[in-house]
């Protein structure tokens, strides 16, 4: 494919540090350097100049502290390395501390610099464009686990090898004759043992190995085992500190109002009316809106909604959802495509077809309607900026407040939280910028910026809208002659790089391969093969959303390959196990589907009920679902139950991968049920969780999980729940009713009341 | 003006605005940030705080219809390190992913716990209509019925 030879291809030179600790102690990490030459890249100087990946700090009084330099937003990040380093360290998860390190330039996201991942692409053009060192910190893709797998284990051993090494020079003895266990060294023959801390400042003087050996996973004591997260016990109590919990001295309020127009902009704002109102200390014109600032945030928000406000409307008062819906099936059948995948000549061989099956598919833009609204906190005091907030993407909020502050980057100090959610969302530059804006407006003094829900709601960078038209040829055995798939949406990558950074990651999206991922790389075997796409461009920002073009390529092939097999009258388990020859690893999943979900072929369902299954790989896992429905004869839906089967190679934690299978699920559900973001007179009709409506307990299925064990490298897990419940769903209603899904959200489906 | 609150056994008078949520008194008057803003409108249950022992929305009730009840938030769910046996058995559970609104689903399972010590999964149904965009629900329903059970 074109668009995967364009994606850059950074050659990684990985290199173990180990040192003095600031403060004493041992400092093991890793450090990636780049194999350009004539760039300043991530060259490692030492540990103060070096692109520190995560690193170990074993503390001369015994305590271990791991910086992670990945945001846990409830994904398990914290644990789960902390688990990869324990094992080769040979000290227990309890024994660990874990923080996340304030940022200033050590890290690096190895995964996603070396890796074409389509997720992050234009932040890997970035590092090829600009030549001076640049650190990137991302947690998205699912990429934490696939990152870290080998790196933070290596961390552990070389901690360990370094300290077995000190203690056997201390005693005198080889090192091999002395064993590493719960955080001291042993020597056995003698009898003799010190702990790690004991041992820390002279293992320092030991230079790290340059290959330390590796636990084979049969040896595994830890790694693979469901543990107890270690951000849990503060998130019972009320402890955990999230950005908007942020509390600094003298610190001031802010809410903001944005442009309510797509495109548009304030026009002017009348700051006296609200100046004179209690607490109210001063109006700030900001990115993309207006900020009223005060002495709590009450009194900011009632401020701001006594400011009057003029818009420009961007000249898209025409623009809704209706018209965007006619544009896009406008582009449909004369759109100017972009050829994404052509395997054979389809064209030709659904004329051949016995049967030819066409269908239209449509899915609307989505809000990710994180809990924790966004907010930063920022404080500027001449050129230097610091910034508190939690971050999928420290890199974009350190560039957001350097450009909002009209500082360097290096003048940014960043302090990461817990983000209350994250799904894409928090890797935008928006809030950052805007709130340096303010703080340089009040130099000196701390300002906390919160988004209302309905800023939020109404100023996302959504999943785009987007319309497919399939058509697929059959033989007379109902097998696949051809299949043929064009896609019109707007770019993710192009939109995120406009809104971004403009000057850097400008991209007209035609290579953008988010957007076709799922749909330009299905696992069944289909003699001929066609996939393009129409790029559209609106005044809509959209974003990465969960799973990014999964979410709706998952949704679209599995609906269609089911009525493939409705077509030519067979099961829909048979139908797409004879397509998947090629594919051991998805018909593993799909048999252990099968058995577990009960799949029975002859079985008709019962009146009222229906069940549907959909399989998808996605960002190195592959997944499969069976959803059983209820069905009133009123059209009232129930979803009873989720049976999900994943192979995500080797696990971590596997407690956490159920959980987030839970998660990926009702995240999905949520969407395929609800979610729609609609357009009228240029402005976002939905505003908050009222008619932003998402699943709640009384509606949540019984999910059953079930982890097929195996060797391969770790697969990402985070995002892969939700792609193929929508699908399944979808399929389960056909199941049930004889009617096809072919839009959703499933509220707005005439014979369905939710 | 000068309202005089009692959150979580002390009695605290404060010079404020009376239509001031008291969310907001308790995150940004008295510093217990563990009450969480979700949505401003009750919807969500992020706020969700005991007021005389009912679980309530802080995010849209004034300040001034407060006074003088007994206000109880996550923060004193604790005994120092004894958990309450909720937050234990969300612990047991591991229920909690962002965890942001982790604390308005403790205080409404506390509550409905003190109400019905028992309750069935169609009174779980009923009682907690907070918003998990983790989707923790499976987990909940699971932590409530140990916590019945404790």
């Amino acid at each position: 494919m074109s668009s995967h030879s364009k994606a850059l291809k950074i050659t990684k030179r990985a290199l173990l540090v180990g040192g003095l600790a600031v403060g004493g102690g041992l400092v093991v990490g890793y450090a990636y350097l780049r194999d350009k030459p004539g760039t300043a890249g991530f060259e490692a100087v030492g540990i103060s100049g070096t692109a520190l990946n995560a690193w170990v700090k074993i503390t001369p009084d015994g305590r271990i502290i791991l910086a992670v330099p990945r945001a846990e937003m409830g994904q398990g990040v914290y644990t789960a390395i902390a688990m990869l380093i324990a094992e080769e360290l040979e000290v227990n998860l309890g024994q660990i501390e874990v923080e996340h390190p304030d940022v200033d330039g050590k890290y690096a996201n190895a995964f996603i610099l070396t890796e074409p991942m389509p997720h992050f692409r234009p932040l890997i053009w970035l590092v090829e464009r600009v030549a001076a060192a640049l650190p990137l910190i991302v947690t998205g893709g699912s990429t934490t686990i696939r990152d870290g797998w080998e790196a933070m284990r290596r961390v552990g051993a070389s901690a360990r090898i370094m300290l077995v090494q000190a203690a056997a020079m201390r005693w005198d003895v080889a090192p091999e004759d002395c064993g590493a266990a719960q955080g001291s060294v042993t020597h056995a023959k003698s009898g003799r043992s010190l702990s790690y801390g004991e041992l820390a400042e002279a293992a320092t003087r030991i230079k790290p190995p340059s290959d330390p050996q590796l636990k084979p996973p049969s040896a595994f004591r830890l790694v693979g085992t469901p543990a107890p997260r270690v951000d849990i016990p503060a998130k019972v109590t009320g402890r955990a500190q999230f950005g908007i919990d942020v509390v600094l001295p003298g610190m001031l309020y802010a809410a903001i109002r944005q442009c309510l127009f797509r495109g548009g902009h304030i026009l002017s704002y009348d700051a006296d009316v609200v100046l004179g109102l209690p607490g109210v200390e001063a109006v700030v014109p900001v990115h993309g809106g207006v900020a009223v600032v005060a002495k709590t945030y009450w009194q900011a928000k009632k401020a701001l909604e006594a400011l009057p406000i003029e818009f420009d409307d961007g000249g898209n008062r025409e623009l809704s959802s209706k018209s965007i819906s006619e544009l896009y099936r406008q582009a449909l059948d004369e759109g100017d495509a972009v050829s994404v995948r052509a395997d054979g000549n389809a064209e030709r061989a659904l004329e051949k077809s016995a049967t030819v099956l066409e269908a239209v598919y449509e899915l609307p833009f989505l809000a990710h309607a994180c809990m924790e609204p966004m907010n930063c906190t920022a404080l500027v005091k001449g050129d230097a900026v610091e910034i508190w907030l939690g971050t999928q993407a420290p890199t974009m909020a350190n560039w957001g407040a350097a450009e909002g502050a009209g500082v360097e980057t290096d003048k940014v100090t960043m302090h990461v939280t817990f983000m209350g959610g994250g799904f894409g969302r928090r890797q935008e530059m928006d809030i950052s910028r805007q709130a340096a804006q303010i703080a340089r407006a009040l130099e000196g003094r701390p300002v906390k910026l919160i988004w209302s829900r309905e800023e939020d709601i109404q100023h996302d960078s959504y999943r785009p809208a987007v319309m497919a038209k399939f058509k697929a040829g059959l033989d007379e055995t109902g097998a696949v002659t051809a299949w043929t798939n064009r896609l019109v949406l707007q770019s993710v990558e192009a939109d995120y790089g406009k809104r971004n950074l403009p000057e850097i990651l400008g991209s007209d999206g035609d290579a953008d391969i988010a957007m076709t991922q799922g749909a330009d790389d299905m696992p069944y075997a289909l003699p001929h093969y066609t996939v393009d796409k129409v790029i559209m461009k609106l005044p809509m920002d959209v974003g990465y959303w969960r799973s990014v073009g999964h979410s709706h390529n998952a949704f679209f092939t599995e609906c269609f390959i089911d009525e493939l097999a409705a077509a030519s009258g067979q099961d829909p388990f048979a139908y797409r196990r004879a397509l998947l020859s090629q594919a051991p690893r998805q018909l593993h999943v799909l048999d252990l589907l099968a058995e577990k979900a009960g799949w029975d072929a002859r079985a008709k369902p019962a009146a009222g009920r229906g069940r549907g299954m959909a399989l998808h790989a996605c960002f190195g896992s592959f997944v499969g679902q069976v959803v059983d429905i209820s069905l009133s004869v009123q059209g009232e839906l129930s979803v009873d139950r989720v049976v999900c089967v994943i192979d995500c190679g080797m696990t971590v934690n596997p407690d956490t991968i159920e959980a987030q299978i839970e998660s990926g699920i009702v995240y999905g559900l949520s969407a395929a049920l609800y979610g729609e973001i609609t357009l009228q007179a240029g402005q976002v009709v939905q505003s908050n969780f009222p008619d932003y409506e998402v699943v709640k307990l009384a509606a949540m299925p019984v999910v059953e999980t079930h982890i097929i064990p195996n060797t391969n490298y770790p697969g990402g897990v985070g995002e892969t729940g939700t792609p193929p419940i929508a699908p399944a769903l979808a399929n389960a209603i056909f199941n049930a009713t004889g009617k096809r899904i072919r839009k959703l959200p499933l509220q707005n489906a005439d014979f369905l009341s939710l | 003006m000068a309202y005089t609150l009692k959150v979580n056994g002390d009695t605290k008078t404060l010079n404020i605005e009376g239509d001031t949520p008291l969310l907001w008194v308790l995150r940004d008057h008295l510093g217990l940030t563990g009450t969480k803003f979700g949505c401003g409108v009750a919807s969500c249950g992020a706020c969700t705080v005991q007021v005389d022992g009912v679980a309530m929305r802080s995010c849209v009730l004034p300040v001034e219809a407060v006074t003088g009840a007994e206000i109880r938030t996550i923060e004193d769910l604790a005994h120092g390190e004894i958990l309450h046996k909720v937050q234990q058995a969300w612990i047991d559970n591991q229920v909690p992913q962002c965890g942001y609104c982790q604390s308005g689903m403790i205080m409404a399972a506390v509550a409905l716990l003190e109400e019905n010590p028992q309750p069935t999964d169609e009174d779980i149904d009923g009682a907690i209509t907070n918003i998990c965009r983790c989707g923790t629900y499976q987990r909940i329903r699971k932590a409530i019925h140990q916590a019945a059970k404790a």
